[in-house]
């Protein structure tokens, strides 16, 4: 999408739903997010963020309503969505088995990155991430903060519209945040690449989004900058004092086993 | 508010077909390169699998041999085994082979495969190859243990050739098989339980450790619908000096192949749906 102008909308949501039998986990979202923007989707657990991210990154069916990645329906279009997006899921997704270099190398054939190309880009997104000197070592002995920087050059190696982020840092260190908040503001910068992202971190939220929706039981409770929300909440307010207003009050009941499980073995693997 | 185009953008610009073969040959091997890279590292893995094939040859083989009513056409009795002996590693070690998908999802893994633009089909045929790269390893050390023991292999370039690819068919039939139970049950203990549960009848049901003509007539129905009885039949030919093949190796081979096309279907079909 190199003819893309910088006020296009890139990703498109509308009146997009997704139920599970009774359950409806995702609830009529409507929102766009604009090209080179940081956008972060916000919620308690078991809101419906990474059923929305799965959505749009065509890993699970829409149930009703439409969503477009770079103008291809993520439905009927869903080849060509996965051609220009990135994905780093929530949970580990790079091989522990295999060297980093040996990681990039899969998503680059997955991705057809052309052979010529192959060697110079995977060094590349090696030195970005900082990643150059462990390349030949098996993930298993990386630290969780270098397999995200990992994980995230692999989702970068084909040059996608979009990078789709679900909770980046969860089970990270301070130190480790940082590194990885680093990397994906030069990514924005360099590659002028959209970005979505989940997270519970406020502060993150804060600092990291130019935008962003507050989920809540599957709706979007609220839209805008990080600080038209704060403001609506009062003087003085922070994230977190929007999230409680705006949030049922019932999030914490919300997550269940599986969520607990998942972010767990997420925060393990990472950590 | 939002504006969304009616007509959704074409699809960016068609490929020709050769490069689109290249595109679909690469992401298949991208999927087999993973299982190469894991087998160099830890080489291991293999030595141990050749226990179950030495037991069955040294021991069951060798007792065996020596029972006279059990006639095996103009075989000795330890040459007809040790081509189903070849086909059940084949099918141990690919019926077991699903089980890395679970481990997959499990940890997350899967999602890079699935959020790719490779193909459905790519990716299967992919795993399903995977499985056949260690059923080769097995099939080498087969070879090498039936040497030991006398049996009388053909060694002609043509008759290895076609045994590796008829093992190379097999397992990927059965590393496909295994796949679609995986997709199924999509926990590690439900498909080990299955996976055990399933090789026994599959082995017994065949012409591996016995001719056909032994067996009493249900039983030779069931195994003539087996596709192991397939893959032992044409090993047999392949494989052994003066072996020959009950269906004969064309229909041997289009049994197999025409299978195994119809489980890549359904496969793909299922492995898409597996990261939900």
């Amino acid at each position: 999408m190199d003819n893309m102008s910088s006020h296009e909308i890139v990703v498109q949501a509308i009146d997009l739903s997704k139920r599970f039998g009774t359950f409806t986990a995702v609830d009529g979202a409507t929102f766009g997010v604009n090209h080179g923007e940081i956008f972060g989707l916000v919620g308690p657990n078991g809101a419906g963020k990474s059923t929305l991210i799965k959505m749009l990154t065509t890993l699970l069916p829409v149930t009703s309503g439409r969503a477009s990645i770079a103008g291809f329906d993520v439905e009927r279009q869903a080849a060509d969505v996965r051609r220009h997006i990135g994905y780093v899921p929530q949970l580990l997704s790079a091989d522990g088995q295999l060297t980093g270099y040996q990681n990039l190398l899969l998503s680059a054939r997955l991705y057809g990155v052309p052979i010529s190309e192959r060697k110079t880009r995977i060094t590349r997104a090696l030195e970005g991430m900082g990643l150059s000197e462990v390349a030949d070592r098996l993930v298993q002995h990386y630290s969780g903060g270098m397999i995200r920087r990992l994980e995230i050059a692999q989702s970068l190696l084909h040059r996608p519209a979009v990078l789709f982020l679900d909770e980046p840092t969860v089970g990270l260190d301070p130190v480790a945040r940082r590194a990885v908040w680093d990397h994906v503001r030069l990514i924005r910068t360099r590659l002028k690449t959209t970005i979505v992202m989940t997270s519970h971190y406020m502060d993150e939220v804060d600092q990291q989004c130019d935008r962003m929706a507050l989920i809540d039981r599957g709706r979007i409770a609220a839209i805008g900058t990080p600080s038209e929300l704060k403001e609506k909440a009062g003087t003085g307010a922070t994230l977190d004092d929007v999230f409680v207003q705006l949030t049922s009050g019932t999030a914490e009941l919300e997550g269940n086993y599986r969520d607990v499980e998942r972010a767990r073995l997420a925060a393990r693997e990472h950590g | 508010m939002l504006n969304v185009p009616d007509s959704p953008p074409a699809s960016t610009d068609e490929p020709r077909f050769i490069d689109r073969t290249f595109g679909y040959a690469t992401q298949v091997f991208a999927v087999v390169a993973v299982e190469l890279q894991k087998l160099e590292h830890d080489p291991m893995e293999l030595l141990s699998r050749a226990i179950q094939p030495a037991l069955w040859l040294l021991l069951f083989g060798e007792v065996m041999a020596k029972v006279r009513g059990l006639s095996s056409g103009n075989l000795q009795y330890l040459d007809f085994l040790s081509a189903g002996i070849l086909a059940q590693s084949v099918l141990f070690v690919a019926i077991f082979n699903g089980i890395s998908t679970i481990w997959e999802r499990d940890l997350g893994i899967l999602h890079r495969y699935l959020a790719s633009p490779a193909p459905r089909s790519a990716l299967v045929i992919g795993k399903s190859l995977s499985g056949s790269v260690r059923a080769l390893s097995q099939a080498v050390i087969v070879y090498a243990l039936a040497l030991i023991i006398g049996v009388d292999i053909r060694l002609d370039p043509l008759a290895v050739l076609g045994v590796v690819a008829l093992i190379t068919l097999g397992a990927c039939l059965f590393s496909t098989v295994s796949l679609i139970i995986a997709c199924l049950v999509k926990t590690r203990e439900r498909f080990m339980g299955i996976g055990q549960v399933l090789t026994m009848p599959v082995f017994f049901a065949s012409n591996a450790i016995y001719p056909l003509d032994l067996m009493p007539l249900w039983l030779r129905t069931i195994s003539s619908l087996n596709p192991l009885t397939y893959e032992v039949d044409g090993l047999r030919a392949l494989m052994l000096v003066g072996g020959q093949s009950v269906y004969g190796l064309t229909i041997d081979f289009a049994v197999l192949f025409g299978i195994f096309a119809v489980l890549i279907g359904v496969a793909a079909k299922m492995y898409s749906r597996m990261g939900f």
